[in-house]
């Protein structure tokens, strides 16, 4: 050991501490935030491979459909889950995604229609700075007024919403627009946002891609930058973050930045898939994305989590809503089964956290 | 230590005033490089706003602010730390939930690569946070725990040895030992020294007589606002130094009154006259454990 050159005078530290026990491999990887979700999909998995095992549970083409529905949600999620280790809430996600991919639509939209007739990407542009800029407004009241973060982007979910509903109406006079595939530039959107590959006879869509790639992205952040570690330290403590120097203002602002990214992500993903978006599109995914981050084992309260987490909680989230489908449970059912796992979750990454903290 | 040379950090003829409430008036204090001043004071005599005087928080009312010589006007904490002068507060600004070296290199993260690949050298940190904490003789048990499963000594030991690494000339300690046990206490006293014989000035703020005797060199004692008294280590016997503490009147007092009685009392003088020893004693232990 190259530290014990220095020994305090009389009383010299011991070269191994007795009170340092060996600890395995397996025990650090129990006290890993995304541990409990991890095991959660493996529950949930195995749960309704012997329930729907008859609706072919164990298939490519549900693997497939069950990661097409998580992509889009965990894309959000991974976002969320950053901005929630920093130690806020964005409720407003949901509306973002609703207002970035209206823009989107009206832009690119024939002005016969009430649209301003743009080609796509110029479209694409504009609705990602006007992204931004919603979660820029978001950082900059929740970090110049200090109130909760929950109640500004409570109040943000309803204007953006709001807005997204009265501004499309009052241009185009309707609330769904449809035929982007009819824009130039869709070709490119298309094969970026909105291709499927085939693997085994089952289809895959590209935000599979992306959704992976973003919780990589985010999870070297986190843990192998210094911006990372900001992070971290605003959500733990910001006043002692602040004290040592981290600008704690600036990277939750980049942090809301963020989540508007996602959102804004998520809304040209969805608006080329389907090509066409309407108002309340993303409405209530703010709640969904929460439930992911929750159940991939970030803290409420910040400064603890994972990206990782996040995925494998959006991953839980699909698996659960693909299951019900397939078994034919009755839809209206969803929401209950989405609470309970929720709790059930809750509680056994605590009791899983406890666990490895005992070790 | 030497009793003479420049002082590194000094005030002179400090108030500050709150609108009408006078938190301080008229106080001067100094501390020299390698040696260690200790402000004393019991709850309400300033000593919070004499730390914030001195970190940059607060500006003062009226005074003056000398840092290597030099008048100084800081807007900002920034501005002291950036002089040389860190603070370590009581709440330590360290994240629980964060491991030792996330927190040794919080906000000052060692990098390596460029551009869009820069990354943070974690290697590097937690190398360096273990051999700075062997420098001030301690061996951390593994950098990778988290902060808030260190003992309260070892969180101080660490946000000490952090200010001392990031080119701290100057150590303003509030209060570091008042939530610790006897041990515990013991082992901050020993980094003080330490960061001491590293030729860094201290200003150890406590209210506690026990704590700041063994190490200070230099005394500053505070009393609602105004210094009420200034002393070198050799013009002052520890007992005197506690009975210049707010307890030490009306300990006084108390005793008088139960000596008194004894006398009085005659055929029970005696038992009366011990459990006034009892007594002191007891007081004096009560002085001690009530600052832990």
């Amino acid at each position: 050991m190259s530290t014990d050159t220095a020994p305090a005078p009389g009383a010299a530290p011991p070269a191994s501490d007795e009170r340092l026990r060996e600890v395995s491999r397996a025990s650090r990887l129990l006290s890993r935030p995304e541990l409990g979700a991890v095991v959660g999909a493996i529950l949930v998995w195995v749960f309704f491979a012997i329930v729907a095992f008859d609706n072919n549970f164990i298939s490519w083409a549900t693997t497939a459909a069950i990661l097409n529905r998580a992509a889009p949600l965990g894309i959000l999620a991974i976002a969320v889950a950053l901005l929630m280790i920093g130690g806020e809430f964005d409720l407003s996600i949901g509306s973002i995604v609703g207002f970035a991919g209206m823009t989107i639509m009206v832009l690119s939209f024939p002005t016969d229609g009430g649209g301003f007739g743009w080609s796509l990407w110029p479209a694409i542009l504009v609705a990602l700075i006007v992204a931004l800029a919603v979660g820029w407004f978001n950082g900059f009241l929740v970090v110049t007024t200090k109130l909760p973060s929950f109640i500004i982007t409570l109040a943000t979910l309803f204007i953006f919403r709001g807005l997204t509903i009265a501004l499309t109406r009052l241009r185009t006079n309707r609330t769904q627009l449809g035929n982007l595939d009819e824009v130039s530039g869709f070709g490119l959107a298309d094969t970026l946002f909105a291709s499927q590959f085939t693997i085994f006879g089952a289809r895959f869509r590209v935000a599979i891609l992306w959704w992976v790639g973003l919780a990589l992205v985010a999870t070297w952040v986190l843990l192998r930058t210094r911006q990372g570690n900001w992070i971290f330290g605003a959500g733990g403590d910001a006043n002692a973050a602040r004290s040592v120097g981290v600008p704690v203002n600036r990277v939750k602002i980049a942090l809301f930045m963020t989540t508007a990214f996602a959102g804004f992500l998520v809304a040209l993903i969805q608006a080329v898939q389907f090509t066409g978006a309407d108002t309340l599109r993303g409405f209530q995914q703010e709640f969904e994305a929460i439930i992911a981050v929750v159940v991939g084992g970030t803290l409420l309260t910040g400064g603890y989590g994972s990206a990782i987490g996040a995925l494998f909680g959006a991953l839980i989230f699909a698996m659960v809503q693909q299951g019900i489908i397939i078994t034919g449970v009755d839809g209206d059912w969803f929401q209950v089964f989405v609470g309970t796992v929720l709790v059930v979750a809750v509680i056994f990454n605590n009791f899983v956290r406890q666990k490895a903290a005992q070790r | 230590m030497s009793g003479n040379g420049t002082p590194l950090l000094e005030i002179r003829n400090v108030s500050k005033y709150f609108g009408s409430v006078i938190a301080l008036e008229d106080v001067s204090a100094f501390v020299r490089a390698g040696e260690v001043t200790c402000l004393l004071g019991d709850n309400g005599a300033g000593k919070s706003t004499l730390i914030k005087v001195l970190s940059g928080v607060h500006k003062p009312t009226k005074g003056n602010y000398f840092f290597d010589g030099v008048e100084q006007s800081f807007n900002s904490p920034r501005d002291a730390l950036e002089m040389g002068i860190a603070t370590v507060y009581q709440d330590l600004a360290m994240i629980p939930l964060m491991s030792v070296w996330r927190n040794f290199f919080l906000g000052s993260e060692p990098t390596k690569g460029w551009g869009p690949f820069k990354s943070y050298d974690s290697e590097f940190a937690k190398k360096t946070t273990k051999e700075e904490m062997a420098k001030m003789g301690i061996d951390i048990r593994d950098p990778d725990q988290t902060v808030g499963t260190l003992s309260g000594g070892e969180r101080q030991s660490v946000a000490i040895a952090r200010a001392v690494y990031f080119g701290a000339k100057v150590l303003i300690l509030d209060e570091p030992t008042a939530a610790l046990g006897v041990k515990q206490a013991g082992v901050v006293l020993k980094y003080i020294l330490q960061a001491r014989n590293r030729g860094i000035g201290v200003i150890f703020i406590t209210h506690n007589p026990h704590h700041a005797y063994p190490v200070a060199d230099h005394f500053v004692i505070l009393r609602r606002g105004l210094v009420y008294g200034d002393y070198t280590k050799a013009e002052l016997p520890l007992e005197q130094l506690v009975q210049m503490m707010a307890g030490g009147a009306d300990l006084e007092a108390l005793q008088h009154e139960l000596e008194q009685a004894a006398r009085e009392g005659g055929a029970e003088a005696e038992s009366l006259a011990e459990t006034a020893q009892a007594i002191e004693s007891e007081l004096d232990e009560l002085d001690e454990l009530g600052d832990e």
